[in-house]
């Protein structure tokens, strides 16, 4: 069965920064980023002036959607953790409650170890926030109260044509 | 899967191009990107062969404006369109919100299409969607070509559901954006009956 929309309401957005900016913070890396499985950032912490993060959620989750196939190609179900070692900066990458993925940015100034240890708490941190969302979002379809109600239920045809001719 | 951020206001959405190999999907985001203002769009990624051929997908995010004051994002992906990437395309899929077909105009690419087509279906299946009710749209490329099959003929060979069918020829832009709108449109008008 195809996943259902991802909801993302304010008061998770704001757990969820709050657990990015600690991460960041415990494990003394640059950058933190949350991204959904299908490429879509959700969340970061850190110093974002200069990183593409669109480019960098898409080709995150293609790096993991490869070494998912990969994995279960060997007979794996996933493989959890992926780290990518640069000259100054590296790449911590982790699977979230099977649904989304956890990028650390880090250098020198911390360790893989460390980064490890952080990024195990953050993500059954990260994991109760998620079965929150989910939750809500299955909800959504109409069991929620009036502030779930969809505000394109009222999307209309004008609304659609004036995309893309500003 | 559309994700829709309440608390950045921002609504994002995923549109997968699929078809044979050759049949000008990239050549679609690169006029895109190309007639796209630099505020409205966000890098173009290839992850191509030394000869271009794709060989894992193109990534085009674009800014389509607002809706209901919800900050409306195109994630334009391609697939690699040669058989041999298969497991490659499956990946692709996931979480897909709308799928436009390209389809190669060339009499000699008939039989690849309809293999693309059937290809797409089955992918499609495999991660839970179905392509009767998935929003898509269909697009005759290399119109231009003097070897192109009359547009009738390919309609009554490839469309699948009577979806919105587009002549086009990418190189030039013809045809691109429109496809590209009667998507975004019918992924909007999906998202209104949710």
């Amino acid at each position: 069965m195809a996943a259902p929309d991802l909801l993302l309401y304010d008061e998770q957005f704001q757990k969820i920064r709050g657990i990015l900016q600690q991460l960041r913070q415990d494990s003394s890396s640059n950058v933190v980023f949350l991204v959904d499985k299908n490429g879509q950032q959700i969340a970061a912490a850190g110093d974002l002036s200069t990183l593409d993060t669109t480019s960098l959620a898409s080709l995150t989750a293609g790096n993991v959607a490869a070494t998912d196939g990969l994995a279960r190609l060997i007979g794996e179900r996933e493989f959890s953790i992926l780290f990518h070692e640069g000259e100054k900066d590296n790449l911590h990458i982790s699977i979230v409650g099977e649904r989304v993925i956890l990028v650390v940015i880090f250098d020198e100034r911390s360790s893989l170890g460390l980064v490890r240890l952080r990024v195990r708490r953050a993500t059954s941190e990260l994991e109760a926030v998620f079965t929150e969302i989910a939750a809500r979002s299955e909800g959504a379809a109409g069991l929620l109260g009036a502030d779930a109600e969809s505000p394109f239920s009222e999307i209309t045809d004008d609304d659609i044509d004036r995309l893309f001719s500003e | 899967m559309v994700f829709i951020n309440y608390a950045a206001r921002e609504l994002n959405c995923k549109i997968v191009y699929y078809g044979p190999g050759l049949c000008g999907k990239t050549t679609n985001l690169r006029y895109i990107y190309e007639r796209t203002a630099a505020s409205e769009k966000g890098r173009m990624i290839s992850l191509a062969t030394d000869t271009d051929r794709t060989l894992f997908f193109d990534f085009l995010p674009i800014d389509a404006g607002s809706v209901r004051g919800f900050r409306t994002r195109f994630h334009l992906y391609t697939v690699p369109g040669q058989v041999y990437y298969d497991a490659s395309r499956k990946l692709i899929l996931r979480g897909v919100d709308g799928m436009v077909f390209v389809a190669d105009s060339q009499e000699a690419r008939m039989e690849a299409n309809v293999e693309s087509i059937r290809n797409a279906d089955k992918n499609l299946k495999e991660q839970g969607y179905d392509i009767a009710t998935l929003p898509y749209v269909l697009q005759f490329n290399k119109r231009d070509l003097p070897s192109a099959v009359p547009s009738d003929e390919m309609y009554r060979l490839l469309n699948v559901k009577g979806e919105p069918t587009f002549e086009a020829t990418a190189s030039t832009g013809e045809g691109v954006f429109d496809t590209l709108k009667a998507i975004a449109r019918q992924v909007l008008t999906e998202l209104k009956k949710k």
